[in-house]
């Protein structure tokens, strides 16, 4: 009987070793590259979640030697406080505009060095122009992505033809509907549905769109970030709020999917690169910036992640002129401006506030 | 081996656990307990009376308890089962513990979405067999099934193990006696497994009541419990006292539960083997 | 007819316990990096597997991870248990409370607490403060594994070695750690397994760059699971799952998960021991 014991007990530990012991040779084999560039230092990059071609890492620590120490954020909510705290000194971010603000208000950015940067010269100059909006005189930020917020739609759902927001209210497709799950672009949605600004400080305006969003509550199927686009996909719903970066994607996916800027306006973002003060590799970070901005690098990324981009020279590269020339990926944009915005950075009082109204509509 | 020399040998243990576990422990009750200038404060406990923790708590409270109850409903009729049919405990705890972890919780959590969505598996299952479609995904009811598929292994264990002590002449004596089968459950089977029964429920309701991933995950972000707002305070808002208080309070669930079970377990029989 | 009835609804549970499982390994032949979308067969996933050099980077940290905090765990959580059986009724329930908190206490306020110690510390997030939290973790499943085998044993063998002439450490080592064997491998396994299949702790006690599985999936969750991922899974699980068929693991043979379960199933168990 023991030796039966003994014998059990050995197979799962072997089994258990093996198993460890197989797959962790694996891993091995492929977590040490280079060792002999070793002395270039390390670059600790904190970026959106899967904003790049992972490829394009490695092309990175392979071409400078530089090792890249990779971490990944939800939402510019959550990077922000780990930035100011300080407890890790990150060397690049992406933030989007109005954090990139918010970055600067705080002191929390320093200035790059543009002759570390020479591939800044692709990128194009009406992108600059934007970014110099919160940004004056682009000392700080090289833009890296950029869209719009739209809602997209299941042709074989929705009869009507979607031109506004208002229907993300419509109670026929209760339960098919998909809102986004983040503070500015949730209540965007019902501010500029009430045909206010989407930078208001006003509480009013705020609670009006609150209300708003909590009367809608029972017709949302879920609050997502980047699974809508899966969903959407999969017919599991009628419409949602989406960046128009995930439009191409998810149409290639499944051909019924459709996209449109609503006429009340909507958010037009655009996320860049920037170095934090207490960043301790500056000229790494430097030179992982220029290598994003390289046109072949700035393509792969692209074509990993069919989000915008605003160098001008990787965008010649796309061959599939449909893509190139879409209006979703790169639309009027003096059309639009007429009614949409860019984020501001309102100040910790409105952001206050803002989380405030978010959380009552999350709570309800 | 009961030298008394051994004791020594519990010294490297009791410095780490000093260290880990309580040391750790009373940081959350110092950040609980102060405020941001440092200086004493129960604003922060009293933070969950605030509507929105207020709702959250009570909705981790009753989903839990729901997933309790069916966990225990499900765990009873399939212990007996197991017990009458003499499977091992050994290749038991293997095909409901061991194996199953080794495909990541989370990971089995989502394929739990691909279930239950509207034109998931369970679906198209029922629609082939023309019956009516499920909606749940994204609904308090998701989460329920995802507690109870995550925790219910915690419930069979102890009940079995329960179960699996009882002497068997006990039951041929009240067949004896005139007992019939109703009967003999309600006066010995039962009585004899409260002990297991009262673990299976502390092992189930804990985890239940304070995840924050099941909601996540199935719930749409549409519903809060207790766990994600403690989790948004410390990963988004970085409001550690704010966290800690909330994390206190649940404190209070834990150290009630730990009690009940120590009651209902007197003589320290239950959850052995 | 009741047997039928009997086998019916444990084929019905094991299909609740093991129906995800299925649905993951099917997502790994799947064409599509879409989840809800089906797009054709394809093995394609099972090599990029081995080239997606953050996935494999992920894995290496959770095996090490898993292999270290439980050999850690095995050696601290052995000796405790050997302590605990010499003390006293006093000593040896206020230390089978400590060991009960990890066990009992919310995954949450853990792994909450544990990043506020290491933060007060001044201690950089990495692979030590996780690592450090798995230990910690990890410990009370060996104590309980490890305990009831220290029960079963015949303490006049002990002193027989010693009246033969044996030194105390060659007696333990001829005659106590061989008996204790099954029990502290199993408690290793299970602390393996733990620390392998833990999400929340290592959530909180991470820093930045450093990924296990769990949380790599995690953040993965937001941006569409790469098919990489379940891949992985598949294989990992497969591999377990055949050895352990080859082993003939699930036979009807006793025990080997028992002292094993007995932790796992009580994670409060030995409340009787606070008792004695």
């Amino acid at each position: 009987m023991k030796m039966m014991r003994n014998r059990k007990l050995m197979a799962l530990g072997i089994t258990a070793a093996l198993t460890a012991g197989l797959l962790s040779g694996c891993g091995s084999n492929t977590t040490q590259p280079e060792d002999n560039k070793e002395d270039a230092g390390e670059v600790v990059v904190y970026n959106w979640g899967d904003y790049l071609d992972p490829e394009t890492l490695d092309m990175f620590e392979e071409e400078t030697g530089i090792k890249v120490v990779y971490e990944e954020y939800e939402t510019n909510e959550i990077m922000y406080p780990k930035v100011e705290s300080g407890a890790v000194a990150y060397d690049v971010l992406c933030p989007s505009d109005y954090m990139v603000e918010k970055l600067l208000q705080n002191d929390l950015l320093q200035e790059l060095d543009k002759d570390n940067i020479p591939n800044l010269k692709n990128i194009g100059d009406e992108y600059l122009q934007w970014s110099a909006q919160f940004d004056p005189g682009n000392k700080y930020v090289v833009p890296y992505c950029f869209g719009t917020v739209g809602i997209i739609y299941n042709k074989t759902m929705v009869e009507e033809p979607v031109d506004s927001w208002s229907i993300l209210w419509d109670e026929k497709y209760s339960g098919n509907i998909y809102m986004q799950n983040s503070v500015r672009d949730a209540l965007m949605v019902g501010l500029k549905s009430l045909g206010y600004s989407m930078n208001t400080t006003d509480e009013g305006q705020l609670e009006e769109a609150a209300q708003l969003l909590i009367k809608q509550k029972p017709l949302v199927q879920g609050y997502f970030v980047d699974e809508i686009r899966d969903k959407m996909i999969g017919n599991e719903g009628a419409m949602g709020v989406i960046y128009s970066g995930d439009v191409h994607y998810a149409m290639r996916e499944n051909p019924d999917l459709a996209y449109t800027i609503p006429k009340e306006g909507t958010n037009v973002w655009i996320d860049g690169w920037v170095i934090p003060k207490n960043a301790e590799n500056k000229e790494n970070a430097e030179a992982f910036i220029n290598f994003m901005c390289r046109p072949d690098i700035a393509h792969i990324n692209f074509e990993y992640l069919t989000y915008s981009t605003p160098n001008t020279a990787a965008r010649e590269l796309i061959e599939d002129e449909e893509i190139r020339d879409s209006d979703i990926l790169y639309p009027d944009m003096n059309a639009l401006m007429d009614t949409c915005e860019t984020f501001k950075y309102l100040g910790e009082d409105a952001e206050e506030l803002y989380s405030d109204k978010w959380l009552e509509v999350k709570s309800q | 081996m009961k030298n008394k020399k051994n004791i020594w040998l519990s010294g490297p243990y009791l410095v780490w656990s000093a260290a880990f576990v309580i040391i750790p422990l009373l940081l959350v009750v110092y950040y609980g307990l102060t405020a941001k200038d440092g200086g004493f404060s129960l604003e922060y406990i009293t933070a969950v009376t605030q509507p929105e923790n207020w709702k959250a708590l009570w909705l981790s409270v009753l989903l839990s308890l729901v997933s309790t109850v069916i966990c225990l409903i499900l765990s009873y009729p399939l212990a007996m089962i197991l017990v009458r049919s003499r499977l091992s405990s050994g290749s038991m705890i293997i095909f409901l513990f061991i194996l199953p972890m080794w495909m990541n919780f989370l990971l089995r959590t989502i394929a739990w979405q691909n279930l239950l969505e509207k034109n998931g598996v369970i679906n198209s299952v029922l629609s082939w067999l023309h019956l009516p479609a499920v909606n749940i995904i994204n609904t308090p009811g998701a989460i329920v099934l995802g507690m109870v598929y995550n925790f219910l292994p915690f419930m069979i264990l102890p009940i079995y193990n329960a179960l699996s002590k009882i002497d068997e002449n006990l039951f041929h004596a009240a067949r004896d006696l005139g007992a019939n089968s109703v009967q003999t459950f309600v006066k010995i089977t039962l009585p004899l497994t409260v002990p297991g029964i009262v673990s299976g429920i502390t092992m189930v309701f804990i985890p239940a009541m304070t995840t924050f991933v099941i909601s996540d995950l199935l719930g749409g972000a549409k519903i809060l419990l207790i766990g994600n707002v403690i989790e948004q305070e410390f990963k988004q808002a970085s409001n550690w006292h704010a966290g800690s208080g909330l994390s206190l309070v649940l404190m209070v669930f834990i150290v009630i539960n730990m009690i009940v079970t120590s009651i209902a377990d007197k003589d320290g029989e239950g959850a052995l083997l | 007819m009741k047997t039928a009835l009997q086998r019916i609804y444990l084929a019905l549970i094991a299909i609740f316990l093991y129906a995800p499982i299925g649905v993951l390994m099917v997502l790994s032949f799947n064409e599509s990096k879409s989840r809800n979308h089906w797009a054709g067969f394809t093995t394609k996933w099972y090599v990029s597997l081995f080239e997606n050099k953050q996935i494999m980077e992920a894995l290496y940290t959770t095996l090490i991870l898993a292999f270290v905090s439980a050999a850690i765990a095995m050696v601290l959580g052995t000796a405790a248990a050997i302590a605990m059986e010499a003390m006293g009724k006093k000593l040896r329930t206020y230390t089978m409370g400590v060991t009960n908190i990890p066990m009992l206490n919310a995954d949450i306020v853990t792994g909450i607490s544990m990043m506020l110690l290491f933060i007060a510390l001044g201690m950089r997030l990495s692979f030590g403060s996780v690592l450090i939290a798995h230990i910690t973790f990890n410990i009370p499943y060996v104590i309980l594994s490890v305990l009831p085998r220290l029960r079963n044993l015949n303490p006049s063998v002990y002193e027989a070695a010693r009246d033969l002439g044996a030194s105390p450490l060659q007696a333990f080592g001829k005659v106590i750690l061989p008996d204790l064997a099954p029990g502290i491998l199993s408690g290793f396994l299970l602390a393996f397994t733990m620390s392998l299949d833990d999400f929340v702790i290592t959530h909180f006690t991470k820093g930045p760059g450093l990924d296990t599985l769990s949380t790599k999936i995690y953040t993965e969750v937001k941006k569409g699971i790469k098919p990489e991922m379940y891949a992985l899974s598949t294989i990992m699980f497969v591999s377990v799952f055949v050895l352990l068929m080859l082993f003939n693991g699930i036979s009807s043979r006793k025990s080997a998960g028992r002292a094993a379960g007995k932790a796992a199933r009580s994670k409060k168990a030995d409340r009787s021991e606070t008792d004695r």
